[in-house]
């Protein structure tokens, strides 16, 4: 059983947006993607219940995105491929799939897992791009995950109530943030992750072309950076009587 | 320009947030279309023409009711290819989001997420995004056609035109890897009380409220606005209030006039659900609580102390 997990290297806490290129500022420091340690997780959890299994951490980002490939090894996947590639920088969703697709392409994994989102609010939507460009069925929002005898039983939840989903491998699955509860990375894992083989690719390696990444390869632009959205009047109450400053507030407003 | 949405139902009602997207595509373009599918899509149709729709594509087969995405990635792709929209509007939710990045990639469309509103501009399309925790509007566009866009729940309002809607039958070939999930259980939750995402005023409890008998705070509040509980997902898991009143991602999206957050710290799971309120008062002891960074008023302070004192002013208010 080949397990693919795909991690997003995400900057830590204050990103900022560049306001020469407008994109989001990805020199500083970065950190993995919370979700998809939730993701990482699952992945080694069903290696376990299975007792065998290779899972491989895919990620695309600066060359700093290696830091986090170890991250995710550091918690126990076995591998990492990283497509770092000048090329790839502003990449969009259709284009990132495409990188990634290729990337999994080759690996051939028999269940690709993804976080639910990417915590620097890009997004919650690659799954699906990216198993379409396979050819093969995606499930998001799983809060259980079954594999077993060569097919998934999937629970999701959806605004609704939990939906039960089965399809055979090879499957793409995101997953919830409620499926789990991460482990933390031992000091063994981190002093093992920098062992442990980890692939960096550019994009001519995968043969994709210049013109199908990057901004070349993208479909969307971002034009331009407003201020923030008028929240006009937001107030704070730490003192004196806060529910008559709630009655006075709701007053106000017309609310009652 | 030619628009067209993809509008969801259940329980034989179209949801009201793609309804929303509808009437604004139908006041920037001067027309839009529709899309629905499953077997009620006939019978829907004409609600569809009543909310604005000029022409209502209809896959109405019970093959597709299963509320999976591959599926209604044929669907779409069909009617795109065959009726030459170079725009596809999706309200976000659990579905829409990955039928509509499943499109992208099968059409090689440029998507962009999470917008609060379009507009035209120099006869160009702009969607505008919020980014950084709503810090900024960020305004995106297309290269090429069709564009495609996911928006934020309860951006617009769905508005009844009184049209009456040309029903256009839909035969689309599903993709050999379309049919290989199946739908094998479907554990909703009947929806208990009066519904979330009509209701004008909401109060919600989380965590925060430290015992699952301390929702009565919430219901007595609710009570006296004239209002309906919600509750977070962690209360909702911790068993101290019923699923159907979830708010969040994976729970109800709603946008009323006032939004009451009791004891909610704010996760992104729940923010996602409510953002789109009108007026947003939170109530919580942890000065750094998320919640308070899209509040109109950030209250710090004990729930047990402020709600009840709260529920005498406001009784006393009406009684006066």
């Amino acid at each position: 059983m080949k397990i693919a997990v795909c991690v997003k290297h995400v900057p830590d806490s204050r990103v900022r947006i560049d306001a020469g290129s407008k994109r989001l500022d990805r020199s500083g420091a970065g950190e993995l993607n919370k979700f998809d340690t939730n993701a990482v997780e699952e992945a080694l959890r069903v290696k376990e219940r299975l007792g065998e299994g290779d899972v491989v951490v895919v990620s695309m980002g600066p060359e700093g995105a290696a830091d986090t490939v170890r991250a995710a090894l550091a918690l126990g996947a076995d591998r990492g491929v990283l497509v770092s590639d000048p090329g790839a920088i502003g990449s969009d969703l259709l284009a990132t799939s495409r990188v990634l697709a290729k990337v999994l392409e080759r690996e051939q994994p028999d269940l690709i897992l993804f976080g639910q989102q990417a915590s620097d609010g890009a997004g919650a939507v690659l799954w699906a791009a990216v198993a379409e460009r396979l050819g093969v069925p995606s499930v998001s929002q799983a809060t259980e995950l079954v594999v077993e005898g060569g097919r998934a039983r999937v629970t999701r939840q959806t605004e609704r109530g939990d939906d039960v989903v089965e399809a055979p491998l090879p499957l793409a699955v995101a997953v919830s943030d409620a499926i789990n509860d991460p482990r933390y990375a031992s000091l063994k894992g981190v002093m093992a992750a920098k062992r442990k083989p980890l692939e960096t690719l550019s994009l001519a390696d995968l043969g994709v072309d210049a013109a199908q990444a990057g901004e070349a390869g993208s479909k969307t632009v971002v034009l331009g950076i407003a201020p923030p959205p008028a929240r006009s009047g937001a107030r704070r109450v730490e003192e004196g009587d806060a529910a008559q400053a709630i009655v006075d507030f709701l007053a106000e407003r017309q609310l009652v | 320009m030619s628009a067209v949405v993809f509008l969801e139902h259940d329980g034989g009602e179209l949801h009201k947030a793609p309804l929303g997207v509808l009437a604004r595509a139908a006041d920037l373009f001067g027309s839009a279309d529709a899309v629905v599918v499953g077997s009620q899509a006939t019978a829907l149709a004409a609600e569809a023409g009543r909310f604005g729709a000029a022409v209502v594509h209809v896959a109405d087969d019970p093959a597709l009711d299963p509320a999976l995405p591959a599926p209604r990635v044929d669907v779409l792709e069909t009617v795109v290819r065959q009726g030459g929209y170079d725009t596809v509007l999706f309200s976000n939710s659990v579905l829409a989001a990955d039928v509509a990045a499943g499109l992208a990639a099968r059409l090689e469309a440029g998507l962009n997420w999470d917008l609060v509103d379009l507009e035209q501009r120099d006869g160009e399309l702009v969607g505008k995004r919020p980014a950084l925790g709503d810090s900024v509007l960020v305004d995106v566009g297309w290269r090429g056609t069709p564009r495609l866009a996911l928006f934020r729940p309860g951006s617009f309002d769905a508005v009844e035109t009184g049209g009456v809607a040309e029903v256009r039958p839909v035969a689309a070939a599903l993709a050999p890897h379309s049919t290989r999930a199946i739908l094998v259980d479907h554990r909703h939750q009947p929806d208990e009380g009066p519904k979330l995402e009509d209701a004008e005023v909401i109060v919600s409890g989380g965590m925060g409220l430290g015992a699952p008998e301390h929702f009565a705070l919430a219901e007595e509040l609710a009570s006296v606005l004239g209002g309906v509980v919600g509750a977070t997902r962690a209360a909702v898991y911790a068993g101290w209030y019923p699923a159907s009143a979830q708010i969040g991602q994976t729970g109800k999206t709603v946008s009323p006039r006032l939004y009451v957050a009791l004891g909610i710290s704010g996760a992104v799971q729940h923010k996602v659900g409510m953002q789109g309120s009108k007026a947003v008062v939170a109530v919580n002891k942890d000065p750094n609580a998320p919640i308070f960074e899209f509040s109109d008023l950030a209250v710090v302070g004990d729930v047990h102390v402020i709600v009840p004192r709260l529920v005498e002013l406001l009784r006393a208010r009406k009684g006066s």
